[in-house]
Protein backbone atom coordinates (compact mmCIF):
# COMPACT_ATOMS: atom_id res chain seq x y z
CA UNK A 1 0.00 0.00 0.00
CA UNK A 2 2.76 2.42 0.99
CA UNK A 3 4.75 1.44 -2.08
CA UNK A 4 1.70 1.99 -4.29
CA UNK A 5 1.11 5.49 -2.92
CA UNK A 6 4.81 6.27 -3.14
CA UNK A 7 4.95 5.24 -6.79
CA UNK A 8 1.74 7.12 -7.58
CA UNK A 9 2.77 10.41 -6.02
CA UNK A 10 6.39 10.17 -7.16
CA UNK A 11 5.01 9.72 -10.69
CA UNK A 12 2.64 12.70 -10.28
CA UNK A 13 5.50 14.81 -8.91
CA UNK A 14 7.69 13.95 -11.90
CA UNK A 15 4.92 14.61 -14.43
CA UNK A 16 4.14 17.96 -12.81
CA UNK A 17 7.83 18.87 -12.65
CA UNK A 18 8.25 18.20 -16.39
CA UNK A 19 5.02 20.10 -17.01
CA UNK A 20 6.41 23.20 -15.22
CA UNK A 21 9.04 23.46 -17.97
CA UNK A 22 6.88 22.40 -20.91
CA UNK A 23 3.85 24.63 -20.28
CA UNK A 24 3.83 27.89 -22.21
CA UNK A 25 1.53 29.86 -19.95
CA UNK A 26 2.96 31.10 -16.61
CA UNK A 27 -0.24 30.21 -14.70
CA UNK A 28 -0.10 26.61 -15.96
CA UNK A 29 3.55 26.35 -14.92
CA UNK A 30 2.80 27.78 -11.49
CA UNK A 31 -0.09 25.35 -10.99
CA UNK A 32 2.11 22.43 -12.03
CA UNK A 33 4.57 23.60 -9.40
CA UNK A 34 1.73 23.48 -6.85
CA UNK A 35 1.19 19.87 -7.95
CA UNK A 36 4.88 19.12 -7.33
CA UNK A 37 4.69 20.68 -3.85
CA UNK A 38 1.55 18.72 -2.98
CA UNK A 39 3.00 15.40 -4.15
CA UNK A 40 6.20 16.07 -2.22
CA UNK A 41 4.09 16.69 0.89
CA UNK A 42 2.46 13.27 0.42
CA UNK A 43 5.92 11.69 0.05
CA UNK A 44 7.03 13.33 3.32
CA UNK A 45 3.88 12.01 4.97
CA UNK A 46 4.61 8.48 3.71
CA UNK A 47 8.11 8.71 5.17
CA UNK A 48 6.71 9.67 8.60
CA UNK A 49 7.61 13.37 8.55
CA UNK A 50 4.11 14.65 9.38
CA UNK A 51 5.12 18.12 10.46
CA UNK A 52 7.31 18.75 7.42
CA UNK A 53 4.50 17.54 5.15
CA UNK A 54 1.99 19.98 6.62
CA UNK A 55 4.52 22.82 6.68
CA UNK A 56 5.27 22.08 3.02
CA UNK A 57 1.60 22.48 2.08
CA UNK A 58 1.03 25.56 4.27
CA UNK A 59 4.20 27.44 3.31
CA UNK A 60 4.93 26.42 -0.28
CA UNK A 61 1.60 25.37 -1.80
CA UNK A 62 -0.52 27.69 0.33
CA UNK A 63 1.52 30.87 0.65
CA UNK A 64 4.49 31.06 -1.75
CA UNK A 65 2.67 29.71 -4.79
CA UNK A 66 -0.43 31.83 -4.08
CA UNK A 67 1.86 34.87 -4.15
CA UNK A 68 3.37 33.66 -7.45
CA UNK A 69 -0.07 33.30 -8.98
CA UNK A 70 -1.11 36.64 -7.50
CA UNK A 71 1.83 38.36 -9.19
CA UNK A 72 1.24 36.58 -12.52
CA UNK A 73 -2.42 37.62 -12.40
CA UNK A 74 -1.51 41.17 -11.39
CA UNK A 75 0.95 41.59 -14.27
CA UNK A 76 -1.48 39.71 -16.55
CA UNK A 77 1.40 37.80 -18.14
CA UNK A 78 0.42 36.21 -21.44
CA UNK A 79 1.57 33.11 -23.28
CA UNK A 80 5.31 32.92 -23.78
CA UNK A 81 6.37 33.60 -27.33
CA UNK A 82 8.53 31.09 -29.13
CA UNK A 83 11.86 32.43 -30.16
CA UNK A 84 14.04 30.46 -32.53
CA UNK A 85 16.17 28.02 -30.58
CA UNK A 86 19.87 28.07 -31.29
CA UNK A 87 21.30 25.05 -33.14
CA UNK A 88 23.73 24.40 -30.25
CA UNK A 89 20.78 23.83 -27.91
CA UNK A 90 19.12 21.52 -30.44
CA UNK A 91 22.33 19.59 -31.02
CA UNK A 92 23.70 19.33 -27.48
CA UNK A 93 20.52 19.52 -25.37
CA UNK A 94 19.67 15.87 -25.06
CA UNK A 95 23.27 14.52 -24.83
CA UNK A 96 24.07 17.09 -22.14
CA UNK A 97 20.95 16.05 -20.21
CA UNK A 98 21.95 12.37 -20.35
CA UNK A 99 25.51 13.25 -19.32
CA UNK A 100 24.25 15.27 -16.34
CA UNK A 101 21.97 12.41 -15.26
CA UNK A 102 24.88 9.96 -15.54
CA UNK A 103 27.10 12.24 -13.51
CA UNK A 104 24.44 12.52 -10.80
CA UNK A 105 24.06 8.73 -10.64
CA UNK A 106 27.80 8.32 -10.43
CA UNK A 107 28.04 10.81 -7.54
CA UNK A 108 25.30 9.02 -5.59
CA UNK A 109 26.94 5.63 -6.22
CA UNK A 110 30.35 6.98 -5.28
CA UNK A 111 29.52 8.83 -2.06
CA UNK A 112 26.46 6.97 -0.68
CA UNK A 113 27.09 3.36 -1.75
CA UNK A 114 25.40 1.60 1.19
CA UNK A 115 22.26 3.66 1.70
CA UNK A 116 19.94 0.75 0.95
CA UNK A 117 16.17 0.87 0.50
CA UNK A 118 13.83 3.13 2.41
CA UNK A 119 11.43 1.26 4.72
CA UNK A 120 8.08 2.98 5.08
CA UNK A 121 6.91 3.43 8.66
CA UNK A 122 10.37 3.08 10.23
CA UNK A 123 10.74 6.72 11.10
CA UNK A 124 8.48 8.05 13.86
CA UNK A 125 10.26 11.23 14.99
CA UNK A 126 8.42 13.55 12.60
CA UNK A 127 5.87 15.02 15.01
CA UNK A 128 5.71 18.66 16.08
CA UNK A 129 7.20 17.87 19.50
CA UNK A 130 10.28 16.09 18.13
CA UNK A 131 10.88 18.83 15.57
CA UNK A 132 10.57 21.46 18.29
CA UNK A 133 13.05 19.68 20.58
CA UNK A 134 15.50 19.23 17.71
CA UNK A 135 15.24 22.88 16.66
CA UNK A 136 15.80 24.27 20.14
CA UNK A 137 18.55 21.91 21.28
CA UNK A 138 20.71 20.39 18.57
CA UNK A 139 20.05 22.87 15.78
CA UNK A 140 19.62 26.02 17.87
CA UNK A 141 22.41 28.01 16.19
CA UNK A 142 21.36 27.32 12.57
CA UNK A 143 17.74 28.03 13.55
CA UNK A 144 18.56 31.42 15.08
CA UNK A 145 20.94 32.32 12.25
CA UNK A 146 18.17 31.53 9.73
CA UNK A 147 15.74 33.77 11.61
CA UNK A 148 18.27 36.62 11.54
CA UNK A 149 18.77 36.01 7.80
CA UNK A 150 15.02 36.22 7.20
CA UNK A 151 14.86 39.42 9.28
CA UNK A 152 17.61 40.95 7.11
CA UNK A 153 15.71 39.91 3.99
CA UNK A 154 12.50 41.53 5.30
CA UNK A 155 14.31 44.78 6.12
CA UNK A 156 15.99 44.71 2.70
CA UNK A 157 12.62 44.24 0.99
CA UNK A 158 11.13 47.18 2.90
CA UNK A 159 14.11 49.42 2.07
CA UNK A 160 13.87 48.52 -1.64
CA UNK A 161 10.11 49.07 -1.68
CA UNK A 162 10.44 52.48 0.01
CA UNK A 163 13.05 53.57 -2.52
CA UNK A 164 10.56 52.80 -5.28
CA UNK A 165 7.90 54.90 -3.56
CA UNK A 166 10.04 58.05 -3.15
CA UNK B 1 -13.15 -5.15 7.53
CA UNK B 2 -15.06 -3.85 10.58
CA UNK B 3 -13.11 -0.61 10.34
CA UNK B 4 -13.94 -0.28 6.66
CA UNK B 5 -17.69 -0.85 7.16
CA UNK B 6 -17.90 1.52 10.12
CA UNK B 7 -15.93 4.18 8.25
CA UNK B 8 -18.19 3.84 5.20
CA UNK B 9 -21.29 4.20 7.38
CA UNK B 10 -19.83 7.26 9.08
CA UNK B 11 -18.83 8.68 5.70
CA UNK B 12 -22.35 8.29 4.31
CA UNK B 13 -23.91 9.79 7.47
CA UNK B 14 -21.57 12.78 7.62
CA UNK B 15 -21.91 13.48 3.89
CA UNK B 16 -25.70 13.36 4.04
CA UNK B 17 -26.01 15.48 7.18
CA UNK B 18 -23.38 17.97 6.06
CA UNK B 19 -24.94 18.47 2.62
CA UNK B 20 -28.39 18.95 4.14
CA UNK B 21 -26.93 21.41 6.64
CA UNK B 22 -25.31 23.39 3.83
CA UNK B 23 -28.59 23.60 1.93
CA UNK B 24 -30.56 24.64 5.01
CA UNK B 25 -27.94 27.11 6.17
CA UNK B 26 -29.00 29.19 3.18
CA UNK B 27 -32.60 29.06 4.39
CA UNK B 28 -31.57 29.97 7.96
CA UNK B 29 -29.49 32.87 6.66
CA UNK B 30 -32.32 34.25 4.55
CA UNK B 31 -34.80 33.87 7.41
CA UNK B 32 -32.55 35.47 10.05
CA UNK B 33 -31.61 38.42 7.82
CA UNK B 34 -35.27 38.85 6.88
CA UNK B 35 -36.31 39.00 10.52
CA UNK B 36 -33.48 41.42 11.38
CA UNK B 37 -34.79 43.67 8.60
CA UNK B 38 -38.43 43.15 9.72
CA UNK B 39 -39.38 41.09 6.64
CA UNK B 40 -40.89 37.62 6.29
CA UNK B 41 -38.14 35.91 4.31
CA UNK B 42 -38.88 32.81 2.20
CA UNK B 43 -42.44 31.71 3.03
CA UNK B 44 -44.05 30.36 -0.16
CA UNK B 45 -42.41 26.99 -0.83
CA UNK B 46 -43.55 24.68 1.92
CA UNK B 47 -44.47 25.76 5.47
CA UNK B 48 -42.32 28.78 6.46
CA UNK B 49 -40.35 28.31 3.24
CA UNK B 50 -38.83 25.07 4.55
CA UNK B 51 -38.77 23.46 1.11
CA UNK B 52 -37.04 26.50 -0.43
CA UNK B 53 -33.52 24.91 -0.31
CA UNK B 54 -34.85 21.86 -2.17
CA UNK B 55 -36.46 24.08 -4.79
CA UNK B 56 -33.24 26.08 -5.13
CA UNK B 57 -31.17 22.93 -5.62
CA UNK B 58 -33.57 21.64 -8.31
CA UNK B 59 -33.54 25.04 -10.00
CA UNK B 60 -29.74 25.21 -10.02
CA UNK B 61 -29.29 21.65 -11.29
CA UNK B 62 -31.78 21.99 -14.13
CA UNK B 63 -30.51 25.40 -15.31
CA UNK B 64 -28.36 25.48 -18.39
CA UNK B 65 -24.66 25.63 -17.61
CA UNK B 66 -23.30 28.27 -19.94
CA UNK B 67 -19.68 28.00 -21.00
CA UNK B 68 -18.81 31.51 -22.18
CA UNK B 69 -16.68 31.49 -25.38
CA UNK B 70 -13.98 33.81 -24.07
CA UNK B 71 -13.00 31.83 -20.95
CA UNK B 72 -9.99 29.58 -20.42
CA UNK B 73 -12.18 26.47 -20.37
CA UNK B 74 -9.92 24.04 -18.48
CA UNK B 75 -9.22 26.27 -15.52
CA UNK B 76 -12.73 27.73 -15.66
CA UNK B 77 -14.18 24.27 -15.00
CA UNK B 78 -11.43 23.26 -12.56
CA UNK B 79 -11.92 26.29 -10.28
CA UNK B 80 -15.35 25.47 -8.74
CA UNK B 81 -14.27 21.86 -8.30
CA UNK B 82 -11.14 22.96 -6.42
CA UNK B 83 -13.13 25.37 -4.25
CA UNK B 84 -15.65 22.71 -3.21
CA UNK B 85 -13.01 19.99 -2.75
CA UNK B 86 -10.88 22.12 -0.44
CA UNK B 87 -13.96 23.29 1.49
CA UNK B 88 -15.39 19.81 2.06
CA UNK B 89 -12.16 17.97 2.90
CA UNK B 90 -11.61 19.60 6.29
CA UNK B 91 -14.90 18.39 7.76
CA UNK B 92 -13.47 14.84 7.68
CA UNK B 93 -11.11 15.52 10.59
CA UNK B 94 -13.49 17.51 12.82
CA UNK B 95 -14.54 15.50 15.91
CA UNK B 96 -18.22 16.13 16.71
CA UNK B 97 -18.36 14.52 20.13
CA UNK B 98 -17.07 11.72 22.32
CA UNK B 99 -16.93 8.05 21.32
CA UNK B 100 -19.91 5.84 20.51
CA UNK B 101 -20.20 2.37 22.03
CA UNK B 102 -22.37 -0.01 20.05
CA UNK B 103 -23.27 -3.11 22.10
CA UNK B 104 -22.96 -6.61 20.61
CA UNK B 105 -25.91 -7.62 18.45
CA UNK B 106 -27.02 -10.96 17.01
CA UNK B 107 -28.44 -11.19 13.49
CA UNK B 108 -29.41 -14.62 12.19
CA UNK B 109 -27.03 -16.54 14.41
CA UNK B 110 -24.08 -14.22 13.79
CA UNK B 111 -22.85 -11.90 16.51
CA UNK B 112 -21.63 -8.46 15.57
CA UNK B 113 -19.69 -6.13 17.80
CA UNK B 114 -19.32 -4.73 20.34
CA UNK B 115 -17.93 -1.77 18.45
CA UNK B 116 -16.33 1.39 19.71
CA UNK B 117 -15.89 4.31 17.37
CA UNK B 118 -15.13 8.00 17.63
CA UNK B 119 -17.38 10.73 16.25
CA UNK B 120 -15.03 11.78 13.46
CA UNK B 121 -13.98 10.35 10.13
CA UNK B 122 -10.22 10.48 10.63
CA UNK B 123 -8.15 11.23 13.70
CA UNK B 124 -5.12 13.15 12.47
CA UNK B 125 -2.16 13.89 14.75
CA UNK B 126 -1.59 17.18 12.97
CA UNK B 127 -5.28 18.10 12.92
CA UNK B 128 -4.84 21.84 13.41
CA UNK B 129 -2.04 22.07 10.85
CA UNK B 130 -4.09 20.09 8.35
CA UNK B 131 -7.00 22.51 8.75
CA UNK B 132 -4.61 25.42 8.15
CA UNK B 133 -3.06 23.68 5.13
CA UNK B 134 -6.40 22.92 3.50
CA UNK B 135 -7.77 26.39 4.18
CA UNK B 136 -4.64 27.94 2.68
CA UNK B 137 -5.18 25.86 -0.48
CA UNK B 138 -8.80 27.03 -0.73
CA UNK B 139 -7.77 30.33 -2.30
CA UNK B 140 -6.80 28.61 -5.56
CA UNK B 141 -10.43 27.98 -6.46
CA UNK B 142 -11.36 31.65 -6.19
CA UNK B 143 -8.16 33.00 -7.73
CA UNK B 144 -8.39 30.64 -10.70
CA UNK B 145 -12.08 31.38 -11.19
CA UNK B 146 -11.27 35.07 -11.32
CA UNK B 147 -8.37 34.67 -13.71
CA UNK B 148 -9.82 32.10 -16.12
CA UNK B 149 -13.06 34.04 -16.62
CA UNK B 150 -11.19 36.59 -18.78
CA UNK B 151 -13.30 39.36 -17.33
CA UNK B 152 -11.85 42.41 -15.62
CA UNK B 153 -14.36 42.34 -12.76
CA UNK B 154 -13.71 38.66 -12.13
CA UNK B 155 -9.95 39.21 -12.30
CA UNK B 156 -10.17 42.02 -9.74
CA UNK B 157 -12.25 39.78 -7.49
CA UNK B 158 -9.72 36.97 -7.77
CA UNK B 159 -6.81 39.31 -7.05
CA UNK B 160 -8.57 40.78 -4.04
CA UNK B 161 -9.40 37.37 -2.65
CA UNK B 162 -5.85 36.04 -2.89
CA UNK B 163 -4.39 39.16 -1.28
CA UNK B 164 -7.05 39.11 1.43
CA UNK B 165 -6.72 35.43 2.23
CA UNK B 166 -2.92 35.57 2.46
CA UNK B 167 -3.11 38.61 4.73
CA UNK B 168 -5.74 37.24 7.09
CA UNK B 169 -4.18 33.80 7.29
CA UNK B 170 -1.33 35.22 9.41
CA UNK B 171 -3.41 36.65 12.30
CA UNK B 172 -5.61 33.56 12.11
CA UNK B 173 -2.66 31.16 12.46
CA UNK B 174 -1.21 33.22 15.30
CA UNK B 175 -4.57 33.30 17.07
CA UNK B 176 -4.84 29.51 16.67
CA UNK B 177 -1.29 29.04 18.02
CA UNK B 178 -1.97 30.56 21.45
CA UNK B 179 -4.58 28.05 22.74
CA UNK B 180 -2.29 25.31 21.37
CA UNK B 181 0.37 26.47 23.83
CA UNK B 182 -1.98 25.65 26.69
CA UNK B 183 -3.38 22.45 25.20
CA UNK B 184 0.06 21.06 24.30
CA UNK B 185 -1.20 18.98 21.36
CA UNK B 186 -2.13 19.47 17.71
CA UNK B 187 -4.85 16.83 17.72
CA UNK B 188 -8.33 18.39 17.65
CA UNK B 189 -9.79 15.79 20.02
CA UNK B 190 -6.91 16.27 22.46
CA UNK B 191 -7.39 20.04 22.39
CA UNK B 192 -11.09 19.71 23.22
CA UNK B 193 -10.33 17.18 25.97
CA UNK B 194 -7.75 19.51 27.52
CA UNK B 195 -10.55 22.03 28.16
CA UNK B 196 -12.62 19.67 30.34
CA UNK B 197 -13.31 20.56 33.96
CA UNK B 198 -14.47 23.60 35.91
CA UNK B 199 -13.01 26.30 38.10
CA UNK B 200 -14.80 26.84 41.46
CA UNK B 201 -17.22 24.12 40.42
CA UNK B 202 -19.04 26.15 37.76
CA UNK B 203 -16.72 28.26 35.53
CA UNK B 204 -15.87 26.09 32.50
CA UNK B 205 -12.19 25.56 31.67
CA UNK B 206 -12.68 26.51 28.02
CA UNK B 207 -9.69 28.17 26.38
CA UNK B 208 -11.38 31.58 26.51
CA UNK B 209 -11.60 31.29 30.32
CA UNK B 210 -8.63 28.99 30.99
CA UNK B 211 -5.88 30.05 33.37
CA UNK B 212 -3.07 31.17 33.14
CA UNK B 213 -3.88 33.10 29.95
CA UNK B 214 -7.57 33.43 29.01
CA UNK B 215 -7.75 33.41 25.21
CA UNK B 216 -10.66 35.82 24.77
CA UNK B 217 -8.61 38.17 22.56
CA UNK B 218 -7.30 35.29 20.47
CA UNK B 219 -10.91 34.17 20.00
CA UNK B 220 -11.99 37.61 18.80
CA UNK B 221 -9.01 37.84 16.41
CA UNK B 222 -9.78 34.33 15.15
CA UNK B 223 -13.40 35.20 14.47
CA UNK B 224 -12.50 38.44 12.64
CA UNK B 225 -9.98 36.58 10.47
CA UNK B 226 -12.53 33.82 9.91
CA UNK B 227 -14.91 36.37 8.38
CA UNK B 228 -12.17 37.41 5.97
CA UNK B 229 -11.09 33.85 5.18
CA UNK B 230 -14.62 32.80 4.27
CA UNK B 231 -15.23 36.00 2.24
CA UNK B 232 -18.19 37.04 4.34
CA UNK B 233 -19.56 40.51 4.97
CA UNK B 234 -17.97 42.82 6.20
CA UNK B 235 -14.95 41.38 4.31
CA UNK B 236 -16.63 40.12 1.13
CA UNK B 237 -14.54 42.33 -1.16
CA UNK B 238 -13.98 39.53 -3.75
CA UNK B 239 -17.69 39.58 -4.60
CA UNK B 240 -18.58 43.18 -3.78
CA UNK B 241 -21.74 43.66 -5.86
CA UNK B 242 -21.74 47.43 -6.05
CA UNK B 243 -18.20 47.76 -7.41
CA UNK B 244 -17.37 44.40 -9.06
CA UNK B 245 -20.80 43.25 -10.35
CA UNK B 246 -20.40 39.86 -8.66
CA UNK B 247 -16.65 39.53 -8.38
CA UNK B 248 -14.91 36.27 -9.12
CA UNK B 249 -18.05 34.27 -10.00
CA UNK B 250 -19.57 36.75 -12.46
CA UNK B 251 -19.12 34.39 -15.45
CA UNK B 252 -20.47 31.28 -13.72
CA UNK B 253 -23.94 29.82 -14.02
CA UNK B 254 -25.94 26.80 -12.88
CA UNK B 255 -24.12 24.24 -10.68
CA UNK B 256 -20.66 25.77 -11.16
CA UNK B 257 -22.11 28.98 -9.69
CA UNK B 258 -23.81 27.07 -6.88
CA UNK B 259 -20.62 25.21 -5.99
CA UNK B 260 -18.92 28.48 -4.97
CA UNK B 261 -21.77 29.13 -2.55
CA UNK B 262 -21.57 25.56 -1.30
CA UNK B 263 -17.85 26.09 -0.69
CA UNK B 264 -18.55 29.33 1.17
CA UNK B 265 -21.09 27.70 3.49
CA UNK B 266 -18.88 24.62 4.00
CA UNK B 267 -15.98 26.90 4.94
CA UNK B 268 -18.24 28.70 7.39
CA UNK B 269 -19.25 25.45 9.10
CA UNK B 270 -15.63 24.28 9.24
CA UNK B 271 -14.31 27.52 10.66
CA UNK B 272 -17.07 27.61 13.29
CA UNK B 273 -16.30 24.00 14.26
CA UNK B 274 -12.59 24.81 14.60
CA UNK B 275 -13.40 27.88 16.70
CA UNK B 276 -15.64 25.77 18.92
CA UNK B 277 -12.98 23.07 19.35
CA UNK B 278 -10.11 25.45 20.01
CA UNK B 279 -11.72 28.18 22.09
CA UNK B 280 -15.17 27.10 23.32
CA UNK B 281 -14.24 23.70 24.70
CA UNK B 282 -15.70 21.55 21.94
CA UNK B 283 -18.39 19.37 23.48
CA UNK B 284 -17.68 20.37 27.11
CA UNK B 285 -20.91 21.73 28.66
CA UNK B 286 -21.32 25.31 29.88
CA UNK B 287 -21.83 24.19 33.48
CA UNK B 288 -21.18 20.84 35.20
CA UNK B 289 -23.50 17.85 34.86
CA UNK B 290 -23.87 17.92 38.65
CA UNK B 291 -25.73 21.23 38.25
CA UNK B 292 -27.98 19.76 35.59
CA UNK B 293 -26.33 20.55 32.23
CA UNK B 294 -27.55 17.17 30.93
CA UNK B 295 -31.15 18.41 31.12
CA UNK B 296 -30.59 21.47 28.93
CA UNK B 297 -31.08 19.65 25.62
CA UNK B 298 -34.36 17.89 26.56
CA UNK B 299 -35.63 21.09 28.19
CA UNK B 300 -34.93 23.20 25.09
CA UNK B 301 -36.61 20.70 22.74
CA UNK B 302 -39.52 20.25 25.15
CA UNK B 303 -39.98 24.03 25.31
CA UNK B 304 -39.82 24.33 21.51
CA UNK B 305 -42.39 21.54 21.19
CA UNK B 306 -44.72 23.19 23.70
CA UNK B 307 -44.49 26.56 21.92
CA UNK B 308 -45.25 24.88 18.57
CA UNK B 309 -48.19 23.01 20.10
CA UNK B 310 -49.61 26.19 21.67
CA UNK B 311 -49.41 28.14 18.41
CA UNK B 312 -50.79 25.17 16.51
CA UNK B 313 -53.84 25.13 18.77
CA UNK B 314 -54.26 28.93 18.49
CA UNK B 315 -53.33 29.37 14.81
CA UNK B 316 -52.46 32.84 13.52
CA UNK B 317 -52.61 31.59 9.90
CA UNK B 318 -54.86 28.84 8.59
CA UNK B 319 -52.08 26.38 7.69
CA UNK B 320 -50.46 26.72 11.13
CA UNK B 321 -53.18 24.37 12.42
CA UNK B 322 -51.59 21.50 10.50
CA UNK B 323 -47.88 22.36 10.26
CA UNK B 324 -47.05 23.40 13.80
CA UNK B 325 -48.35 20.26 15.59
CA UNK B 326 -46.13 18.21 13.28
CA UNK B 327 -43.12 20.24 14.39
CA UNK B 328 -44.27 19.85 18.01
CA UNK B 329 -44.24 16.06 17.63
CA UNK B 330 -40.74 16.19 16.06
CA UNK B 331 -39.44 18.34 18.92
CA UNK B 332 -41.04 16.06 21.56
CA UNK B 333 -39.38 13.09 19.87
CA UNK B 334 -35.97 14.83 19.93
CA UNK B 335 -36.49 15.73 23.61
CA UNK B 336 -37.29 12.09 24.34
CA UNK B 337 -34.15 10.93 22.51
CA UNK B 338 -31.99 13.45 24.38
CA UNK B 339 -33.38 12.28 27.74
CA UNK B 340 -33.19 8.53 26.93
CA UNK B 341 -30.56 7.30 29.47
CA UNK B 342 -28.47 4.98 27.19
CA UNK B 343 -28.13 7.76 24.61
CA UNK B 344 -27.28 10.59 27.05
CA UNK B 345 -23.46 10.10 27.00
CA UNK B 346 -23.49 10.21 23.18
CA UNK B 347 -26.12 12.84 22.41
CA UNK B 348 -25.38 15.38 25.16
CA UNK B 349 -21.80 16.16 23.96
CA UNK B 350 -23.07 16.19 20.37
CA UNK B 351 -25.80 18.64 21.41
CA UNK B 352 -23.34 20.99 23.12
CA UNK B 353 -20.97 20.89 20.14
CA UNK B 354 -23.72 21.56 17.61
CA UNK B 355 -25.22 24.27 19.83
CA UNK B 356 -21.91 26.14 19.97
CA UNK B 357 -21.30 25.74 16.23
CA UNK B 358 -24.86 26.90 15.59
CA UNK B 359 -24.35 29.94 17.79
CA UNK B 360 -21.16 30.91 15.91
CA UNK B 361 -22.95 30.43 12.57
CA UNK B 362 -25.73 32.67 13.86
CA UNK B 363 -23.11 35.31 14.72
CA UNK B 364 -21.84 35.09 11.12
CA UNK B 365 -25.35 35.72 9.77
CA UNK B 366 -26.11 38.36 12.39
CA UNK B 367 -22.97 40.33 11.43
CA UNK B 368 -23.93 40.06 7.77
CA UNK B 369 -27.26 41.69 8.54
CA UNK B 370 -25.62 44.38 10.68
CA UNK B 371 -22.33 45.67 9.27
CA UNK B 372 -21.60 47.41 5.95
CA UNK B 373 -18.67 46.36 3.75
CA UNK B 374 -15.12 47.59 4.40
CA UNK B 375 -13.15 49.53 1.83
CA UNK B 376 -10.24 47.58 0.32
CA UNK B 377 -7.43 49.71 1.81
CA UNK B 378 -9.17 49.66 5.21
CA UNK B 379 -9.29 45.87 5.00
CA UNK B 380 -5.56 45.58 4.33
CA UNK B 381 -4.38 48.14 6.86
CA UNK B 382 -6.69 46.61 9.49
CA UNK B 383 -5.08 43.20 8.94
CA UNK B 384 -1.46 44.33 8.90
CA UNK B 385 -1.46 47.30 11.27
CA UNK B 386 -3.85 46.12 13.94
CA UNK B 387 -4.83 42.45 13.78
CA UNK B 388 -1.39 40.99 13.11
CA UNK B 389 0.46 42.90 15.89
CA UNK B 390 -2.40 42.19 18.29
CA UNK B 391 -2.24 38.45 17.55
CA UNK B 392 1.54 38.49 17.92
CA UNK B 393 1.31 40.28 21.27
CA UNK B 394 -1.32 37.84 22.46
CA UNK B 395 0.90 34.89 21.49
CA UNK B 396 3.87 36.47 23.30
CA UNK B 397 1.90 37.09 26.51
CA UNK B 398 0.37 33.61 26.40
CA UNK B 399 3.77 31.97 25.89
CA UNK B 400 5.24 34.00 28.75
CA UNK B 401 2.43 33.14 31.17
CA UNK B 402 2.43 29.44 30.22
CA UNK B 403 6.21 29.26 30.70
CA UNK B 404 5.89 31.08 34.05
CA UNK B 405 3.30 28.66 35.40
CA UNK B 406 4.82 25.36 34.22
Amino acid sequence: MDLFFFSLFAFIALICAVNVVLQKHPISSALSLVGVMGSLAVLYLLLGAEFVAMAQVIVYAGAVMVLFIFVIMLLNAGIEEHRGRSWIAKLLGFPAFVALLGLLCWFVQRFFPNTGFVKFGDFTGGGAQEIGYALFTEYLLPFEVTSVLILIAIIGAIVLARKELD
Amino acid sequence: MEFLVITLIKLALITFIFMTTLAYLQWVERKVIAHVQVRMGPSRVGPHGLLQPLADVIKLITKEGVLPPHVNAGYYLLAPFLAVFMALISISIIPFGTGIDIPAMTFGGKTFGPYHTMMELASVNMGVLMILAVSSMGVYGIALAGWSSNNKYALLGGLRSSAQMISYELPMSLAIASPLLMAGTLQLRGIADSQAGFYLGFVPKWAIFQMPAPQIFAFIIFMISAFAETNRIPFDLPEAENELVAGFHVEYSSMTFASFFMAEYANMVTVCSVGTLLFLGGWQPLWPAALGSNFVAPAIFLGAGLICLYHGLNPARPFDRYTLPVFAVVFFGLAGLMAFPPLVPVLTPLFWFLAKVGFLLFVFIWIRATLPRFRYDQLMSFAWKFLFPAALLNLLVTGFLVALVS
